[in-house]
């Protein structure tokens, strides 16, 4: 396995991770931090098989996620506190 | 194009991303806590967006970061507020639904089986159209294009095939599809404007 290879398996594997925190997570705010952290494993992805495969096009998109994944993050956070969700 | 990874990668890549989705998937619908399915489907947004870029379909994956990951997260949320986020205990016994939607399920499963496989250069869109499309004169100098006009390329003005073939083959499409957007947006601010105390609407 080429390094290449096996950073895009760590990712895959820190985002199964994070995923079953997602699913199991107690609190709301464990599942909050679990879905901005696939976010982020999304971002890194895009960012790692755009090196790999050459194609700078996919570094727009990430920084694209990113920006989407910041906002939806602090909506999320915004309705839970003040609504009262929980 | 520097290829550190095979096809083949990308196609391994694309199989854990969606049995990813799967999982994603089975626990929004099996979870009781609705604010958990809210936020498990951003996660589903999310990650079929990377599919999506995965697949080189970049506008798609915009669209489905933007409003799958983002936006519906945020409205379903809101919702949520309104209405509580405990799930109903649904009486049990719905077999014939089942039933239907397996049925349904393996017809479109099988339906898919006679298209062309993802990549396939031996497929009709391959062979017919696209050479069509590629032999005009888009993208090429306008200078060479005014020699040979097609009058299907602006005159070889538009520097990229995918851009000519949307604005021009497609254009009233588009145009459509922008009236239709628009006048959804006109319709949700008819329904969602305030009234004032006094009765009379702004």
């Amino acid at each position: 396995m080429s390094p290449e290879q096996l950073a895009v398996v760590l990712v895959l594997a820190g985002a199964v991770l994070v995923l079953a925190r997602a699913l199991r997570g107690p609190s709301v705010y464990d599942r909050v931090l679990a879905v901005n952290a696939i976010g982020t494993k999304a971002v890194l992805l895009l960012v790692l098989l755009g090196f790999l495969q050459g194609r700078s096009g996919f570094l727009d998109i990430a920084i694209l996620y990113a920006l989407i994944n910041y906002v939806a993050t602090i909506g999320l956070l915004k309705l839970v506190t003040r609504r009262r969700l929980r | 194009m520097t290829d550190l990874l095979a096809q083949n990668d990308v196609f391994l890549i694309n199989i854990a991303l969606l049995a990813m989705v799967a999982i994603v998937a089975l626990g929004t619908v099996l979870t009781r806590n609705l604010l958990a399915s809210a936020m498990l489907l951003g996660v589903f947004g999310l990650l079929m967006a990377t599919v999506w870029t995965n697949m080189f379909a970049l506008d798609v994956s915009l669209t489905e970061a933007a409003i799958g990951a983002g936006i519906s997260t945020l409205l379903i949320l809101g919702t949520l507020s309104v209405t509580g986020i405990e799930e109903r205990r649904s009486p049990p016994g719905r077999l014939p639904a089942a039933i239907i939607v397996a049925v349904t399920g393996t017809l479109l499963i099988y339906g898919t089986l006679d298209m062309p496989h993802f990549g396939d250069r031996n497929a009709p869109v391959q062979s017919h159209l696209s050479p069509q499309y590629l032999s005009q004169q888009v993208g090429k100098a306008s200078a060479a294009a005014s020699e040979h006009p097609s009058g299907n390329d602006f005159g070889g003005e538009v520097p990229n095939a995918v851009t000519a073939i949307l604005a021009d083959y497609r254009g009233y499409d588009t145009l459509f599809e922008t009236t239709v957007v628009f006048a959804a947006g006109i319709s949700v601010l008819l329904l969602l404007r305030r009234e004032k105390p006094g009765g009379v609407s702004r």
